[in-house]
Formats: structure tokens, sequence, C-alpha cells
């Protein structure tokens, strides 16, 4: 049979006259979606990739220090570097100075080496006074570091554009002198510790919202509709209270002198002059968390519940199944697809959380979220806070993967 | 066999609301081996009643006897009732082998013995081969024919079927019917069975109980029902009627007189209505009245045919007759087929034995 081009009846081929056709509707869909495709695009796409290209960006000292930096290519970094290195620093800093904006480069190079702070300072306060000629030995006068080696050697080091310190912060490792990676001195290794107990925590609270959220669900699932009604709006009503107000709320009742304190002196749990501390620790964090995120444990729950026909059950019982067995063997893996995704989202969400443990969590109660809120808000180190973002990003992706590695994610329900 | 009182129902009233009783003192015997249907509108309590038997729901009043023990106190796991659900209810996490071994793992049946019985049911069903498939994979018959497997593979005495066929299509229906009456006949398990679909009803059981109301109307066998119903609800409901109302103005012997509503007399049947003076309704089937009857019959009346519809193999009357201008009547396409025509006046005749003189509507 000879290949034949199909036509349709005004000449046209059929794919050509099809997708005329096809055309309109096409641009359409195209132009619904686009508002959505930039919106996502703008407040996504790009703030993500600004904050991994933040996070491993290191171009602020180079650019500050273009002279030094160029002198210093033909330095072996072995001995002292000669008279060129020392006449470019002094041409950058004297102009630093000039606009006044040395103070960006203290931070980042007393970070690579510690003392680079007096250092720095010291040396442009007395800049004015070097005369021209012989920089390396007035550099030298001013503070005998400059005639260290390992300081000159720490600049060179920062010299790369693009480096993953930041990361290496983030699991309590640095570089040496040797950019060799070593673990930072024990007392300043706090961030592991925050991402156990970030994982910690997050663990723990999608374990209690799974034991809490599975018989609501079941309850809300097979309730007649005037019951089942009522108690979604029980559900749903933290929902639709700010996230604030329902923290500060758990603020008020887990306070030392609060209402739950009160009921455990009344019992006779503690003394009343010994009263347990609830908040601002990881017991406050558990508490408002696991309440804040129940919702999102509940409703993927109820919708997958919601389709299991009462009938199954029925049906487990007829055929022998005490109601143990026909819950174990034919209720329980049909919900497996809601607990999937009800574990997932509060997990997910619980690695990430913010607000509510920087309220109730204190010292000891804080996650990882809230040094990445300290390092935007306060220590201004952007880069570090970007590297701790992504990390974070990077471990909710892997869980994600392992997760569909291990269930499959089209056994997800959401609804 | 011989217990003809394998299931007793004795004086259950069922209420869900405390405010409406949807089964009435009810009594129902059901023998051993027996092919029980009942049968009903929806809301009628026929589920309901399944549903008491199988444990699923708790009569409010009255005891239910299984095997001549009160099953009230016994959860419905250790009934030892097969069901086949309406919607089927197959694990839809399960193969069709698990789904099908799952009773017997229950009752810890060892595992080869458990596979014979798995192939065994499957093999009276004509499904052998499909174990290992998932009911997803299967068409709406090959589904319900593993829920009927399902409920008979643990070898129960008794086995419910909440209307198992009501989501197929004509065909398969057909066909599922006598492929379930055959192995009831086969095995001789009892068969409680729910449906809303007379045919059904008549082509399968071996009696059929009649439920309107939260109540039995008529328990008998097929033939009986449709021939000689009770009461007007049950001739209205198995099958095609025509009805006349009127009163009963003379009776004699096993023939009464009723004159109906347009002041023409008939003679009748006295089944319900038996006194001079009882208001009564009168119920004829289609196809026991004959245009221009050969031999003699004791009602002889004239009609007007309003409307002709063909059937195929019979055509339908709508005939005015005696002021009933719905009467129906059948007549076989045969060869030798009469001038049929909207308009045309014809003879028609029944005999009184066949027109039964039942409760007013």
């Amino acid at each position: 049979m000879s290949k034949e081009q199909i036509l349709s009846s005004d000449g046209l081929p059929l794919e050509v006259s099809l997708k005329k056709a096809e055309r309109k509707n096409k641009l359409k869909a195209v132009a619904l979606v686009a508002p959505l495709f930039l919106f996502i695009l703008i407040i996504y796409i790009f703030p993500i990739g600004d904050m991994l290209f933040r996070s491993v960006d290191d171009r602020m000292i180079t650019k500050m220090l273009p002279k030094t930096f160029a002198a210093m290519e033909k330095w072996d970094g072995q001995d002292l570097p000669e008279e060129p290195v020392y006449k470019g620093l002094y041409e950058d800093l004297s102009y630093l100075k000039k606009t006044k904006t040395y103070g960006k480069i203290i931070a980042r190079l007393n970070y690579e080496k510690g003392g680079f702070s007096s250092l720095i300072k010291k040396t442009v306060r007395k800049i004015n006074k070097f005369e021209e000629g012989n920089y390396k030995e007035q550099f030298i006068k001013v503070h005998k570091r400059w005639g260290q080696s390992e300081y000159l050697v720490a600049l060179k080091n920062t010299a790369p554009n693009w480096s993953y310190a930041k990361y290496l912060k983030g699991i309590d490792r640095k570089f040496d002198q040797d950019r060799n990676i070593i673990q930072v001195p024990e007392d300043r290794r706090i961030h592991k510790t925050l991402w156990l107990r970030t994982l910690n925590v997050a663990f723990w609270v999608t374990i209690f919202c799974f034991i809490l959220a599975y018989p609501i669900s079941h309850l809300l699932a097979t309730l007649p509709m005037k019951y089942s009604n009522l108690l979604m709006i029980c559900v749903l009503l933290p929902f639709w209270t700010s996230l604030l107000v329902r923290t500060s709320s758990w603020m008020v009742l887990l306070q030392q002198q609060g209402p739950i304190n009160d009921l455990i002196v009344w019992i006779g749990l503690a003394a009343d002059d010994n009263r347990p501390e609830l908040m601002y620790n990881v017991i406050g964090t558990f508490v408002a968390m696991t309440q804040i995120l129940l919702p999102f444990m509940v409703l993927p729950l109820y919708s997958v519940m919601k389709t299991i026909s009462p009938s199954l059950m029925r049906a487990g019982k007829s055929l022998g199944g005490t109601p143990l067995v026909s819950f174990v063997k034919i209720y329980f893996p049909l919900t497996i697809p809601g607990i999937g995704a009800g574990c997932l989202l509060v997990f997910i969400l619980a690695i990430g959380y913010y607000i509510t443990p920087a309220l109730v969590g204190g010292a000891s109660g804080s996650l990882i979220s809230n040094t990445i809120a300290y390092h935007m808000k306060s220590s201004l180190d952007w880069a570090f806070a970007s590297a701790l973002g992504t990390m974070l990003l990077v471990g909710v992706l892997t869980i994600y993967w392992i997760y569909n590695k291990l269930v499959g994610i089209d056994n997800i329900k959401l609804g | 066999m011989g217990n003809d009182h394998f299931v007793r129902f004795e004086n259950v009233d069922k209420s869900y609301d405390g405010k409406q009783l949807v089964v009435k003192g009810l009594d129902l015997d059901i023998a051993e081996g027996e092919f029980v249907t009942m049968l009903g509108p929806s809301g009628s309590g026929k589920t309901t009643c399944l549903m008491m038997l199988a444990g699923f729901e708790t009569p409010t009043n009255g005891q239910i006897y299984l095997d001549n023990k009160v099953i009230s106190d016994i959860p419905p796991h250790k009934r030892g009732i097969g069901m086949v659900f309406q919607n089927y209810a197959l694990f839809p996490h399960m193969t069709v082998y698990e789904n099908l071994a799952f009773p017997l793992r229950v009752r810890k049946i060892p595992k080869d013995e458990a596979d014979k019985k798995v192939d065994k049911a499957l093999s009276m069903v004509s499904l052998q081969g499909f174990e290992s498939r998932m009911p997803m994979q299967l068409s709406g018959g090959q589904q319900q024919r593993v829920a009927v497997a399902r409920s008979l593979v643990f070898d129960p005495q008794l086995v419910l079927m909440d209307e198992p066929l009501g989501a197929l299509d004509k065909n398969l229906r057909e066909s599922m019917q006598y492929e379930i009456k055959h192995i009831h006949e086969s095995i001789g398990v009892t068969v409680v069975y729910v449906t809303h679909d007379q045919t059904e009803a008549l082509t399968m059981s071996n009696r059929i109980a009649v439920f309107n109301d939260g109540k039995v109307q008529q328990l008998s066998s097929p033939d009986e029902l449709y021939e000689r119903p009770v009461n007007s609800f049950v001739a209205e409901f198995i099958g095609e009627n025509n009805t006349f109302a009127g009163e009963v103005s003379d009776v004699s012997g096993d023939k009464c007189k009723v004159k109906l509503t347009s002041g023409s007399e008939i003679l009748a049947n006295p089944i319900v209505a038996k006194t001079k003076g009882e208001k009564t309704t009168v119920s004829l089937r289609p196809e026991r009245a004959l245009i221009d009857p050969e031999t003699k019959m004791d009602n002889n009346h004239k009609g007007k045919i309003e409307e002709v519809i063909y059937h195929g193999d019979h055509t339908r009357l709508r005939v005015d007759l005696l002021g009933n201008d719905q009467f129906i009547l059948k007549v076989p396409n045969s060869s030798n087929r009469m001038d049929i025509k909207a308009g045309k006046e014809i003879n028609i005749g029944w005999n009184s034995v066949d027109c039964r003189a039942l409760d007013p509507k």
C-alpha cells in the first residue's frame, strides 16, 4: 500500500488543516497560562536562582581590591610577595578609604582569617601618611602582620569568584590555610545540632500529626453529613485564623503562669514553685507546630478515606475478618496514599517552619529557618543565609525523591 | 438438607430513627438449600432485612435464627455468611487470588488447601488464570464473578446477595442470572437474593418474597406469584396488569359479579373481595384476554383500539374497554395476523378465573 497523504475536503493535507483548526485554541491556552507562568517566574524561579547565585558568589573582595589581586597573580604564595602587590594594596585601600567603603571587606577577610579586622582598620587609618615608593616596608611598619605570609595567603585565597565555603560553614566545616576542609572548633559547631534538631522536630511533628489526624479523618469520612460538616469546620477554623494569633495563643496557654501549668499544678504533677517550662524550648515548638500543621494531615487523609467504600469493611467482616484484621488488611492499606501525602506535606512544611519556633521555641527550640532569618536580618550574611536555604531546598527535594522511590508519587492523593 | 427453618425471621421490627418502621413485624422462613429472593421497590425494607441477617444492622425488635440459633448477638465476622455486595466490594489493593484467599487466611486454612479452594471457586465462575489480576483490570462481569466466587470460597451455608447484578448491562445480567442459578443448583447452598428487578427474581428463585412498606406482601414460587397474586400491590408489581375498579355486587360460589365504575358488570374470581358491597380492584393479565375468542369465555365485551405498538415478537394494543382506556392487550405476531388498526372495534373475551377481585387500590 502506498503511503497516501490524507486530504481534508478543502484540499489541504489533513495535518495542516488540523493544526490550523487547533491554532486558535492553542493560542487561547497559552494566553491563559501566560500570567501564571510570569507570576511563577518572577516570584519563584528568579528568587530561587538568585539565592543559588548568592550562596556561591564571592566576587566582592576581588572587585574591591582589583589592583592587589592583579598583582598577586604573579605571586607564588610561598614567601612574602614583592613590591607590586603592596603597591596595589595601597592604591586599592586608599580608594576604599576615600569612598568610605572598606567596612565591607573587613567582615569578609576576618571570616577568612581572624585578625584582619584590626589589621585593615589600623592600616586604613594611617594610609594617608604613606609616602610614595617602597610600600612593602611602610605596610610592615604600620602593622607587623603585613610581614607574615599567612595573612597574605589568606588574602590570596579569597581570589576565586565562586566559592562553596558558605556550604561548608553550614555543616560546621571550613577551609584551613592550605585549602583543606577541616571541622570548625568544637564550641562553634552549632549548625549540625540545628540541622539534626530541625529534622527531629519535623519527624516527630509528622508522627504526632499522623496519630492525631487519622482518627479525626476517619470520623470525618464516616459520620453523617450534618455532624461531619461541623467537625470539618472545627478542623478548618484554625486555617482561617492568623498563624500569628494561633502561635500567640499557645504562648498564653503554655507560659509558666498559664492555664496548662495551672492545671498541672492543680492535678499535683508539679509543685507550684517548680512549674515546668513548657515554652521557649523544644516542647513549645512541638506542641504549637503539631496543632498548626494538623489540618495539612487531616485534609489529604480525609479525601482518601472519603473514597473508600464502607462496603469494603463490611465485606471484610462478612468474609470472617475481625474488625481489627479487616482494618489492618483492608482499610489501612487503602489509606496509604493519603498518609503519604499528609506526611510529606507536614514534614516539608515543618522542616522550613519559622514563625512558630521563633516565638515559642526559645534558643533550644529554634530551627534552621530561624538561623536563616537571623543571617538575613541581623548578621546580614546573605550569602550564608542563601547557602542554608539552598541546603534546605536540596534536603526537601531529596526527601521527595526518596518518597517517590518508596511509594511512588502517583500514589499521592491530595484531594 | 431438610431444615425448613434454616433462616427464620420472627416478628422482626427495624427502625433507624425511632419514628418510622422500615421493617414491620416480619416473619419469614427460608428452608435449607433454597434460593429466596426479596423483591420490592426501593425503600421497601428488603436490603435492611438482608443487612440484619448479615449482622450489619441490629433488629429493633424480634429475633433472627440461623440454623435454630439466635444470631442477634453474633458479630458479622463470626456468622460465616457469604455476601455479595451491590458494588462487588472487591479489595482494590489485592489480586483476585488474594481477594479469594482472604476469608481462608483469616480462618487459618493451610496454604495448599486454600489454593485448592481458590482454584475450585474460580473454576466455578470460569475465571481460572485470572489469579494475579487486580480487580481494576477486570470487566464489570468478571469483577462480579470474582465477588461471587469470594462469597462461596469458604463454603458458607448461606450466601446473601444484595442486588449483585445491578451495575451490569442487560445481556450480561441475563447470562449472570443463569450462571448464579446454576451455581446454586450445583452446590446446594442457601441463597438470599435481593433485587428490585422482577424478571431477575422470576428467573432465578425457588421462592420470592415481595416486600412493600416494610412487610412481606406475598411469599411464594414465581409462577404462583405471577398467576395468583394475593393483593393488588403484588399484581401491579409483578408483570403487566390491567385493572378495573368496582364493587362486588353478587357472589355465587367461586365467581362474583363486580359492578365497575363505568356501570357495566364483569364476572371475576373472588380472592380478597368476597362479600357483597365490598370495594375491589379487579386484576387481569394482558395475555389472558383474547380478541374474538374461539372458545366460549364467560366475559365478553366490546372495546375500541386506541393505539397499536409494535414490539417485534408481539404487538401491544391499548384498548378503551369498559371505561378503562389503559387496557393493554398482547397479540402474538403470527403469520395469520388479523387486521389491527387504531379506532377499530373488537370483541375481547376472558375467563373469570383469570380475573381476580383483589383489595381496592
